[in-house]
């Protein structure tokens, strides 16, 4: 009887999910047994649920990857096809367990600073990270929409999650009466598809709309209502007010996790939406998303040059690294594709490092977000100095760095499509943001330290730079292992 | 016979008045209602395509719908209350910060 | 009859939107939402919707918007201020929402088609069925509400707790 609504594949597919859901309840408990000097315990079962959830996953016994190679599948359909899980989704699920792990890590000493150290932050960051997950293999718009809700849901929650910082609940606010303005909106592309197609079924939806006759109105209204929607998640010009806003209000380590994980699974939703249901309509869309990179990259890089806050610019410049990946989808060819991947998990390590030494800089009674708390940091501490030029470095695409492989790909991809004009402004703007972000360079190292107050590096802080700048270096200087598997996750998507 | 596109007129019309709430209201709760009766707009087309369809995925469609309103209004809520014990006000274009 | 009856709903709902913009008193917006949400209800009984008008009372109207009254009650809302930047918003905003009304209403209207008409009692959907495809076909969905209410929960929680 049971057999008719779930199957083993089912479970399998879901396991790392489960996992993670059942520590949150967890931690969600045992923090009620902790007393306050003991709450880090609360990070350290989180850390072990991501790396149960790491377990469950991977190419060995009882991991999903293995028992996949197993069975010699490719893809794995599960959930009588409303999620499929294959190279692509496997990605992206890596991608979310590491910046939920290095986020965790993070948090520590941050909360423990504010006086918010509770077991409530890591249950919902876990429980956001398994919205991300939905998001990232998903098939059916109900589960895609139910995904990206928790996600989001969970982030709001965070943002605010400094409820006497004024700065922080604003930004709360802005960021959910904003969101749940675009998920309308979204919602109300969802319906038209459905009216469209009369199924929920992304695969389905997809064959409907390429019999529809070229021009139909209908198919214009869908696509322009989801695209709006979609590009406020990833915070594309010109839904991105909220962006730097709550960049700036939410704690530290949320801005850290919510510039990387939701990030992510907001651009894994895009890519499923354009190459599946929308893929037929691609003349429609096109156009749309060139000239919503052009002007992201446009704002996201001249607003950052005007900041004094270093959490707000890494705002714009997140703004800016979203226009850089939509190009890689203008292009859409295989390297294309690549370069979005890549970009991802290489931006999800540099940008954790950068934003790992600013919450290094939050020091009791300092926030250390403006760029003039950076003065003279190389004569505090020349390790979190030196950390710090490397990740800017990557940020701005300067080789040997991974930022550097990212950005190869998507420029590569637009001269093998023709698109020389783009490739010509996308290069004009990296030397831009070179120069804001050189600016905190310049504050780190010509200019005279104002205090003598040393940035905490924390062990969590530690171990979080220590894998952030390795994999930084290792993927910019051997970058064949991170190429050959996104090579992979773009040909499951292609098919 | 009311045909079908009556329906999905008036889900649209609701659409849009809600669009109009988002952008006229300044008070933080009403924009929230706004947006809810956006949400609302939306269930009444699902339901007429459902029945267009002579299928159900429409009406299951408005049932998560539902569920994510109740809780986005529950964050959203808690998150209005937070913000009123530190500013004392409700009126967006006096919490600098939201520059809508 | 039911011409009519879709007419009287139709009208009450947008009626009641209306009031919901205009009214800026916030508990009187919120009394005009729960009219938009029972005009509603009724529309989708006429298209064979039972069980979803029957939550839409319960749930949306019954629990949210109760939840809205409550909040307003307790913040003590009072009349909203006109400011400066709410005029400036109607100038740019209102051909913008004009332009979103035709635009919508006009492509809605012209490209559905228009033989399919709603006949009241027509619908072979039970809500037993909804439960059978609810746990078959979206049961994956159906465990995410699960989590996303504890979310909302531990949230709401978190976000509007008292200091201690």
């Amino acid at each position: 009887m049971l057999n008719e609504y779930f199957s083993s594949v089912d479970l399998l597919v879901l396991k790392p999910a489960i996992l993670l859901t059942l520590f949150a309840i967890g931690v969600l408990l045992t923090d009620l047994m902790l007393e306050p000097e003991q709450k880090y315990l609360n990070a350290v079962m989180a850390l072990a649920g991501v790396g149960f959830a790491a377990y469950s996953l991977g190419p060995w016994p009882l991991g999903l990857q293995h028992q996949m190679g197993m069975a010699g599948a490719d893809a794995l359909e599960a959930f009588r096809g409303a999620v499929i899980v294959d190279s692509f989704g496997i990605y992206f699920m890596w991608l979310f367990l590491i910046a939920a792990a290095l986020s965790i890590l993070i948090s520590i000493r941050y909360l423990e600073i504010e006086g918010e150290h509770r077991g409530e932050y890591y249950a919902i960051m876990l429980l956001a990270t398994v919205g991300m997950m939905i998001l990232a293999i998903g098939m059916d718009l109900i589960t895609l929409f139910m995904g990206l809700e928790l996600m989001v849901i969970s982030i709001y929650i965070l943002t605010g999650y400094l409820r006497r910082d004024r700065r922080s609940n604003e930004a709360a606010l802005k960021y959910l009466l904003l969101g749940a303005f675009s998920s309308g909106i979204l919602l109300y592309g969802m319906s038209l598809l459905y009216g469209l197609s009369g199924s929920t079924d992304l695969r389905i939806i997809a064959s409907s709309i390429s019999q529809r006759p070229a021009g139909d109105p209908l198919v214009l209204i869908a696509v322009i209502t989801i695209c709006g929607g979609l590009f406020f998640k990833i915070g594309a010009v010109p839904f991105h007010q909220w962006l730097p806003d709550a960049y700036e209000g939410a704690p530290h380590c949320v801005t850290a996790f919510m510039s990387v994980g939701p990030k992510a699974a907001a651009f894994a939703l895009l890519i499923r939406m354009f190459l599946v249901p929308l893929a037929s309509v691609r003349d429609v869309w096109l156009p749309l998303v060139i000239g919503v990179a052009i002007a992201t990259m446009t704002i996201g890089n001249l607003a950052a040059i005007t900041q004094s806050n270093v959490k707000r610019m890494l705002g714009y410049s997140a703004i800016s690294h979203a226009g850089y990946m939509l190009l890689g989808i203008v292009s859409g060819n295989e390297n294309g594709l690549k370069g979005i991947m890549i970009y991802l998990m290489v931006y999800a390590f540099m940008n954790l490092g950068a934003m790992a030494v600013i919450v290094a800089m939050r020091r009791k009674d300092i926030i250390g977000d403006e760029i003039d708390d950076f003065a003279g940091l190389v004569y505090k501490s020349p390790t979190a100095a030196v950390l710090m030029l490397i990740f800017l470095l990557s940020l701005a695409g300067i080789p040997p760095t991974a930022g550097f492989i990212g950005k190869y790909f998507i420029f590569l991809s637009l001269i093998e499509t023709g698109h020389y004009g783009l490739a010509v402004v996308a290069v004009l703007y990296v030397a831009v943001s070179l120069y804001y972000y050189f600016q905190i360079v310049t504050s780190m190292f010509t200019r005279e330290a104002t205090d003598n107050v040393v940035p905490a590096l924390s062990p969590g802080i530690r171990l979080a730079l220590g894998v952030s700048l390795a994999m930084t270096l290792f993927i910019g200087l051997y970058p064949n292992p991170i190429i050959e598997v996104a090579g992979n996750t773009v040909a499951s998507i292609l098919r | 016979m009311v045909p079908l596109s009556y329906y999905l007129v008036l889900s649209a019309i609701l659409f849009s008045l809600g669009v109009a709430g988002f952008i006229f209201k300044r008070n933080l709760v009403t924009l929230f209602m706004s947006v809810e009766l956006m949400l609302n707009a939306v269930n009444l087309s699902f339901v007429a395509l459902s029945y267009y369809f002579r299928q159900l995925d429409g009406q299951i469609f408005v049932f998560f719908v539902m569920v994510v309103a109740a809780a986005e209004a529950a964050v959203g809520l808690a998150i209005i209350i937070s913000v009123f014990r530190n500013r004392q006000t409700l009126n967006v274009d006096e919490i600098s910060r939201l520059k809508l | 009859m039911y011409e009519i009856l879709f007419f009287v709903f139709a009208a009450a709902a947008v009626g009641f939107a209306i009031n919901l913009l205009v009214q800026r008193h916030p508990i009187y917006s919120a009394i005009s939402l729960i009219g938009v949400m029972a005009s509603l209800a009724s529309l989708y009984l006429m298209l064979g919707a039972e069980f979803i008008a029957a939550v839409q009372v319960i749930v949306y109207a019954g629990a949210i918007m109760v939840l809205f009254v409550f909040v307003i009650m307790l913040l003590n809302a009072g009349v909203e201020e006109r400011t400066n930047r709410s005029r400036m918003a109607k100038q740019l905003g209102a051909p913008l929402v004009v332009l979103l009304l035709g635009l919508l209403t006009s492509l809605v209207y012209r490209n559905f088609p228009p033989d399919a008409a709603v006949r009241f009692g027509d619908f072979p959907g039970q809500t037993a069925d909804i439960g059978r495809r609810l746990y078959i076909y979206y049961m994956l969905p159906f465990e995410v509400v699960s989590i996303l209410i504890l979310v909302a929960i531990v949230g709401a929680v978190v976000l509007a707790k008292k200091e201690t």
